[in-house]
């Protein structure tokens, strides 16, 4: 595969086709993990993962399903292999599964790994589809992050609390002092919707910018220097 | 190719999922076959740790979590499906009982304890198993959530005296037990629960210590 596809396809899924602030899928996950940085990041990873995985078997496998029972198909390796991940994170990276561990099977719950195999791994080859994963994982794990950060400064007024439990030696940052009261609807669910919304609006805002910044400016001719910035 | 007939059809795709799900849960239970060693003792391990948090291991020389009694469903624990009762014996003779309790009347739902009561009746170690209790305002009975790293305030139950457990109510309820302003639920309904254990394991400990291992009281 060339590089000019992998870039498109990891641009697709990290801004274009972002699953948490475009496609809007697995709400159910995000909002219920992003109170906090570590365990934002964490479920982040674990999709990467997930994700990769089942879009290179589906991939791999694809001339193989037939068409009218695909979607059972699909659910069936999805869920053998997050069991599969579950059981050997367990038994061979028990420290890891201890911080990702109760993240891992709610990725089954999921919907944006099907959503992923059913738009693209069915269509598309092993190390295209691979790629598409991995890079819908990361644009996810964006949001999270961003989303698990929002939160986690208002709500709890820290940043990476827990962090101790993936590197031993690192410490949890608290911003406004002990006795920071906290904002709680930041901590709960609806923080969780709020600040989703921020989210998608400020990355409409930006998309619109953009747009308009495109329509100003056609590529072919090139205008003077005042002109543009007239523009802006 | 011809037009496929109905039947031919759903036998063919019949046939594919069933090779699919044949080979993918042997995959799963191959993976499970695999693991279930490693994960059974790793799951050792960290009960192990929590039982060294609520009971100083210099207090029993035997095989605590092999020396269990089986509970059915017991009122005064909170259990609503029966649980377990850990017996810590030294040199033969009972040392402490670890209980495992729940406290029904969390702010959300069932706070899930294990409570070690010494076999003179103190009790020497509490720990939240699993809770939901609102986050950064009740789940302080959670040392790991407690934001009091030095003191948390489960450790009030350390080494609390038998002769304390009359006591052993939070200070609104004329008690001994402090808590958290606006966050009084969580820590009432952990008090009571640690209390009425004490007294269970005290109005039954000859019967609970007498049982045989793995037995059904």
């Amino acid at each position: 595969m060339d590089l000019k596809a992998c870039r498109e396809i990891a641009w697709n899924g990290i801004w274009k086709q972002n699953t948490g602030i475009v496609q809007i899928l697995g709400l159910c996950p995000i909002l219920a993990i992003s109170s906090n940085v570590v365990n934002a990041v964490s479920l982040g990873l674990a999709t990467i993962l997930v994700m990769a995985l089942s879009n290179l078997t589906i991939a791999a496998l694809r001339n193989f399903i037939p068409y009218e029972i695909r979607i059972p198909v699909f659910i069936l390796i999805i869920a053998a292999l997050v069991t599969v991940v579950d059981l050997s994170f367990n038994a061979w990276l028990h420290e890891l599964y201890l911080v990702l561990g109760i993240f891992i099977p709610l990725i089954v719950t999921n919907c944006i790994v099907l959503a992923r195999v059913e738009a693209f791994a069915a269509k598309n080859d092993p190390i295209d589809s691979t790629v598409d994963g991995i890079a819908m994982g990361i644009g996810l794990t964006l949001v999270l992050a961003v989303l698990g950060a929002l939160r986690e400064v208002i709500g709890s007024g820290t940043l990476f609390s827990g962090i101790e439990m993936i590197f031993p030696s690192a410490h949890g940052i608290v911003l406004f002092g002990d006795d920071y009261p906290g904002f709680l609807v930041a901590v709960l669910p609806p923080g969780a919707f709020i600040a989703l919304g921020f989210l998608i609006a400020g990355r409409n805002w930006l998309e619109a910018r953009n747009q308009a910044r495109a329509r100003l400016q056609p590529p072919a001719t090139p205008r003077p220097a005042g002109d543009t910035a007239e523009a802006a | 190719m011809s037009e496929p007939t109905a039947f031919g059809l759903s036998a063919r795709t019949g046939g594919v999922m069933v090779a699919f799900t044949v080979v993918f849960t042997a995959m799963m239970a191959f993976t499970h076959d695999a693991t279930r060693e490693q994960i059974a003792a790793s799951a050792t391990e960290e009960k192990m740790k929590l039982v060294s948090e609520v009971l100083p291991a210099g207090r029993y020389d035997n095989a605590l979590l092999d020396d269990y009694i089986k509970l059915g469903p017991t009122r005064e624990l909170g259990l609503d499906e029966g649980g377990r009762i850990y017996r810590a014996r030294k040199a033969g003779q009972p040392a402490a009982l670890l209980i495992e309790a729940t406290a029904p009347d969390g702010y959300s739902g069932r706070i899930e304890l294990i409570i070690a009561v010494g076999a003179d009746g103190a009790v020497s170690g509490v720990r939240a198993v699993s809770h939901r209790e609102t986050p950064g305002l009740g789940d302080y009975i959670d040392p790991r959530k407690d934001k009091d790293k030095r003191s948390p305030w489960v450790t009030q139950f350390a080494d609390l005296k038998a002769a304390d457990v009359p006591d052993c109510k939070v200070k609104k309820d004329g008690g001994q037990i402090s808590y958290h302003t606006g966050a009084t639920i969580s820590a009432r309904a952990v008090t009571n629960a640690v209390a009425r254990a004490a007294r269970f394991a005290a109005d039954h400990q000859d019967r609970l210590f007498a049982a045989r291992a793995g037995d059904t009281l």
